[in-house]
Order: structure tokens, then C-alpha cells, then sequence
């Protein structure tokens, strides 16, 4: 995955959100400034220090937390956390109590001596965060921190990332979820193709694309092209209409209020609507509106855990 | 691109340390983490022995099997008793496991690499060298366990060694030699290939190449065109040395390898080592790239 030209500057303190669908080019752009890419053109300054100069030294004051809970399987929670400890140069004594501190502080004491194999994926996840901040570092990068995990163990994470921030840390986060970089995220910046291409408080962003979409599922096929023309009128942008599904949806502005409107408009048309609903923006109504296409195996907010492959 | 951090100070950025005394301390601190993960894998022994039984599992089957059912016969072919053909046997089993232990080493790279562990340990300010020499660290203790069990296991069916403790001790110095070399074959497939399937189609051409040697039969009643494949193979010398060494049943060949088993058994590790810790190091670095 090629990037071209990706411009962060993120405050410290703050979450900024990475969005886009797979191989926009997150991932790599979150590699490359935890010094696991190389790169060849531009320049990257992580904590102060510059990436390509200084890769240790970056290397000391990051916490990095991958796709994947990146601990070992086989040791106990405990001795994960005291053997990366050591990999920090804690030293023994040092590594042994920051262990039993973040142990606590994810809520681990209890599972502590247990092979990681026996751990559920929440807790697995917890862990690999602990594993990040054994240096209470001053930036931390996520990629993709809750791909994968059910909406409990999803909370969780949000809670402990909203801990470490308020802590001052800063968060590098990627991810695909726009209700996860709604709930996070101070700034979110929108990657498609290896470019940022918009970016903005999550709200701005949303405003951006318009309150939601509308979805109107009628009796009959015959009555689709009806309802496609008053959504239309409504939305002000060309409806989608779903054969199949006997579904048309058009983005709308107002909320609660702009879908009042359309509903009194469809009783207007004599339409027999079998179901009607207001959709929150997606990541793929933030692209469509950004981009005029769709983002392309784009998780939606309910979370359906699609795994992004490794860009 | 720029990600602060707290505090809106300017930082210190300091060069790399350099002279001779940092130096020094990146060593110390190369073979502390060295240990660090040495520790890791020799940990997975302890909590998970499934992997040290598997490796064990062939050659102890192999001395019931080759030792008693084809014993005789084996023996025979050679014009010994089955007795002789267990004394004989031994060393090349012994060296056998060696070779099998590339297995289990490409599967732990493998496995690492995919479950992100390894981008995890690149991130964190250790040695760059400390994982792949801690892994052959730990393999090089593990052999050394797989190699009293099986002397145990030796000592049982009426193996001995014949020429004093400074040789036999020896003779488990240049095993352990093999493995080490081995091993660093083992890293660099475990970075190269992707998933544990491809590993384990890896390791099926191991089999042939560690039975086409020394290991069951003499080189000379292998088929002329195969022999100097089985010659030239390193397990070959180790195993011939070892023999030497143990004063163990022995069939010399007439080519030079053979003769010069002794030397080569040293030569052959040293020039796998010198071929692929390179390109296992270069391809390590190479991940992020």
C-alpha cells in the first residue's frame, strides 16, 4: 500500500482517529511512524523525535498495540507483562511491579497467573494494551483496537483508551468504525487510497455528510419508483433503490425532523410503506459523501468485525 | 506527519550514543535480551511439553523400531549383530533429531510473525538482534534436553560410549553445533514462508534429506548415484564423527568427507551459520520494508 501524501499533526493529549476502509492506507501509515515501515519520501516526527533517524529512540517512547493480541499464548498474563518489562529495560524489579500495577488497572489481577490461552478476547485485548503501555509512553498507536470483538469487550476498550488520554497520552487510532472514532476520536482524519482526504472534528465530519439516511421498505415493487421520486425531492441527492429488498434510501438532513417530513410526504404519495427507519452516517455515507463512491468491504457501525487484511 | 507528545516542550533529541563504552553497552544489553527471549521459549517447554514430546516422539520410536523389529536385519546387511547395529544406530539418531528441530523452529517464527508478536517486539527499544538469537538460544538448551533424554534412552537399549567422558562430551558439543546451525536454517524458513502450512510442506523435504545420510545405513549400501548426496549431507559427518567419538560401531567410506569427518562436522555448521544468519538477519529487517 502506497502512500501519497498523508499530513498529520496531531495535539498532545488527544485521540486522532485514522478512518477508511481496508487498504486506504491506515495501517501503513500507522507502521511506518511506530518504525515498522520503511519509507522513502517525506519526513515523520513521533514524540519529538524523528522516525527515520532516530528509530530507537522513537522506539522508547511509543506504545504499540497491532491488528492482532500480539502476546504470547502460552505464558501467563503476568510473565508477558514482566518479560516485555524487560524488553523495555525495567530491569527485574521494575518489570515485576509495573506487572502487577497494570494488571490492576485492566482488571486482569484475577486471570494473572493463567495461561493467555485460557482468556477471552476481551481480555486477550486488554492485555495487548497493557503490553503497550508497560513504559507509559508518550504516544500510543491502535490499529484497529476493536476489529473482531463483541460489543462488551469493544466498551471496555473505549474505556481504558478514554483513561489513558485523560493520563495525557496521545492515541494514534485507526480504524473502521466511524461510531468508534465518534466515541474516541478528538480530530479524525479520512484516508481513501493512501490520501487524506477530509479532515475534522467527528461531528464536522458528519454535518459534512448530512444527518443520515432514510430507508423506506414498500409492499410492492410496483410502488418503487414513487417512493424513489419522493425521496428524491426530500433528499435533494439521488435515492438508491434495492430491487430485492423493495428498499429505496436517500440521505437527509434534520434528524428526527427531516424524516417527519418525509414520512408525512410519503402518506401524501398514498404509499404503502411496509417500514421506515433513520439510519445513523456510516463510514460508507461519510465516503459516499466525500467521495461521490462507495468505500469498498466497509465495515458499517453495528460492527460486523470484517478483518482487515494487512496493507 | 507529526504525532506530539504531552507537553508542548521541546524535546531533547539526543544522537545514538557512540565509542567504544556504548558499545559495550549495546552488547550487554543485545545479550541481556537475548536471554529475555531465550527465557520466552524455553517457558512454552515448561508450560506446553507437547513440543519437546513430538520431537522426541520420532527417534524414540525410531530406536524401538530400527533397534529391535528391523535390528537384525539392518544388522545384517552390514554383516553385525543387531547388538552392533544399535550402538551404530544411536549417533545417527541423535543427529537425526537435530535435524528435526528445524520444525519446530520454523513453526514458532511462522506462528510469531503471523499473531503480530514480532511487529510488536520491532517496536520496542531491544537489540534488534535479540529475538532471532534468543530463539536460537533456547533451541540450542532444548536440543540439549532432546539429548539426555535420548542418551538416557541409549544407556537403556545397551548403548555405550567406549572412549572416555572428554570424547563423548565432545561428541554432544558438535550436535549441539549441527542444531545451532540448523536452527538459523529454521528462522530464516519461518520468515520467509507464510502460515504454518506452508512450514509443515517445508519440513516434509527435511525428512528425506535427513535419511539420505549417515543416519540409518552406511553411505556405502546406498545406491552409487544417491551416495554422494549421503556424503556430502552435514548430518553425515556429524554422525560419522560421533561414532568416532563414542567409539561407537562404525563403517568409514572411502571418500574424503568420510575420512575427514571430524573436520567437517565442525566445517559444515560453521558455513550453514555463516550463510544464514546473514540471510535470516537480512530478511528479519527486511519485514519492515
Amino acid at each position: 500500500m502506497a502512500l501519497d501524501g498523508v499530513d498529520l499533526a496531531v495535539e498532545p493529549g488527544t485521540v486522532h482517529g485514522l478512518l477508511g476502509p481496508n487498504g486506504a492506507g491506515k495501517t501503513t501509515t500507522v507502521r511506518v511512524l511506530a518504525t515498522l515501515l520503511g519509507f522513502d519520501g517525506g519526513r515523520a516526527r513521533v514524540a519529538g523525535v524523528d522516525v527515520a533517524s532516530r528509530p530507537r529512540l522513537v522506539r522508547s517512547r511509543i506504545g504499540f498495540v497491532g491488528q492482532y493480541a500480539a502476546v504470547d499464548e502460552i505464558l501467563s498474563g503476568r510473565r508477558n507483562l514482566e518479560m516485555f518489562g524487560r524488553l523495555y529495560h525495567l530491569g527485574r524489579r521494575r518489570s515485576r511491579e509495573r506487572a502487577v500495577e497494570l494488571l490492576e488497572r485492566f482488571d486482569l489481577t484475577g486471570a494473572a497467573d493463567r495461561s493467555v490461552r485460557t482468556y477471552s478476547g476481551g481480555m486477550r485485548r486488554r492485555l495487548d494494551l497493557a503490553a503497550g503501555l508497560v513504559l507509559d509512553p508518550r504516544v500510543l498507536f491502535l490499529d484497529e483496537p476493536t476489529t473482531g470483538l463483541d460489543p462488551r469487550s469493544r466498551a471496555e476498550v473505549w474505556r481504558a483508551v478514554r483513561e489513558l488520554v485523560a493520563g495525557g497520552t496521545t492515541v494514534l487510532l485507526t480504524t473502521q468504525y466511524l461510531e468508534e472514532a465518534d466515541r474516541l476520536a478528538d480530530r479524525v482524519s479520512v484516508l481513501d487510497r493512501g490520501r487524506v482526504i477530509a479532515e475534522g472534528g467527528p461531528e464536522e465530519l458528519k454535518s459534512r455528510v448530512g444527518g443520515g439516511r432514510v430507508e423506506v421498505v414498500v409492499a410492492d415493487a410496483g410502488e418503487l419508483p414513487v417512493a424513489a421520486e419522493v425521496l428524491g425531492r426530500m433528499a435533494g441527492a439521488p435515492p438508491e433503490v434495492d430491487r430485492d429488498a423493495l428498499r429505496v434510501s436517500a440521505p437527509v438532513c434534520g434528524g428526527g425532523a427531516g424524516l417527519t417530513k418525509v414520512v408525512r410526504a410519503l402518506d401524501e404519495a398514498g404509499l404503502d410503506v411496509e417500514d421506515i427507519a433513520l439510519r445513523r452516517p456510516t463510514l460508507d455515507d461519510v465516503f459516499l459523501g466525500l467521495t461521490g463512491r462507495h468505500g469498498t468491504d466497509v465495515g458499517d457501525t453495528e460492527g460486523r468485525g470484517a478483518l482487515e487484511e494487512r496493507s | 506527519m507529526t504525532v506530539t507528545g504531552r507537553g508542548a516542550e521541546p524535546l531533547p533529541v539526543e544522537g545514538e550514543p557512540r565509542g567504544p563504552r556504548a558499545w559495550a553497552g549495546r552488547a550487554g544489553w543485545a545479550v541481556a535480551d537475548a536471554t529475555v527471549v531465550a527465557r520466552r521459549y524455553l517457558a512454552h517447554l515448561v508450560y506446553k511439553p507437547d513440543e519437546l514430546v513430538g520431537t522426541l516422539m520420532i527417534p524414540v520410536l525410531a530406536v524401538l523400531l530400527f533397534g529391535f523389529v528391523f535390528g537384525e536385519a539392518m544388522g545384517a546387511a552390514m554383516g553385525v549383530g543387531g547388538e552392533d547395529y544399535r550402538e551404530f544406530l544411536m549417533p545417527g539418531l541423535f543427529a537425526l533429531t537435530m535435524a528435526f528441530g528445524i520444525g519446530n523452529t520454523t513453526i514458532a517464527v511462522v506462528t510469531d510473525v503471523g499473531r503480530g508478536v514480532v511487529d510488536r517486539f520491532r517496536t520496542l527499544p531491544m537489540a534488534p538482534s535479540a529475538l532471532l538469537v534468543g530463539r536460537s538460544m533456547a533451541d540450542v538448551v532444548s536440543a540439549l534436553v532432546d539429548l539426555v533424554v535420548l542418551v538416557g534412552m541409549g544407556l537403556l537399549v545397551g548403548w555405550r560410549w567406549h572412549e572416555g567422558q572428554g570424547s563423548a562430551l565432545a561428541a554432544l558439543g558438535l550436535l549441539l553445533l549441527l542444531r545451532l546451525a540448523f536452527t538459523w536454517i529454521g528462522i530464516y524458513l519461518g520468515l520467509l514462508v507464510r502460515g504454518p502450512e506452508a512450514a509443515m510442506k517445508l519440513f516434509s523435504l527435511v525428512f528425506p534429506l535427513a535419511m539420505v545420510a549417515e543416519t540409518f545405513v552406511p553411505t556405502e549400501v546406498i545406491p552409487a548415484w544417491l551416495a554422494p548426496v549421503a556424503e556430502w549431507n552435514p548430518l553425515s559427518a556429524t554422525v560419522l564423527a560421533c561414532r568416532e567419538l563414542f567409539g561407537n560401531t562404525t563403517v568409514v567410506g572411502e571418500s574424503w568427507v568420510a575420512q575427514n569427518a571430524l573436520l567437517m562436522a565442525v566445517v559444515w555448521p560453521l558455513v550453514l551459520l555463516a550463510v544464514f544468519v546473514p540471510l535470516a538477519t537480512r530478511r528479519y529487517r527486511k519485514l519492515g520494508r
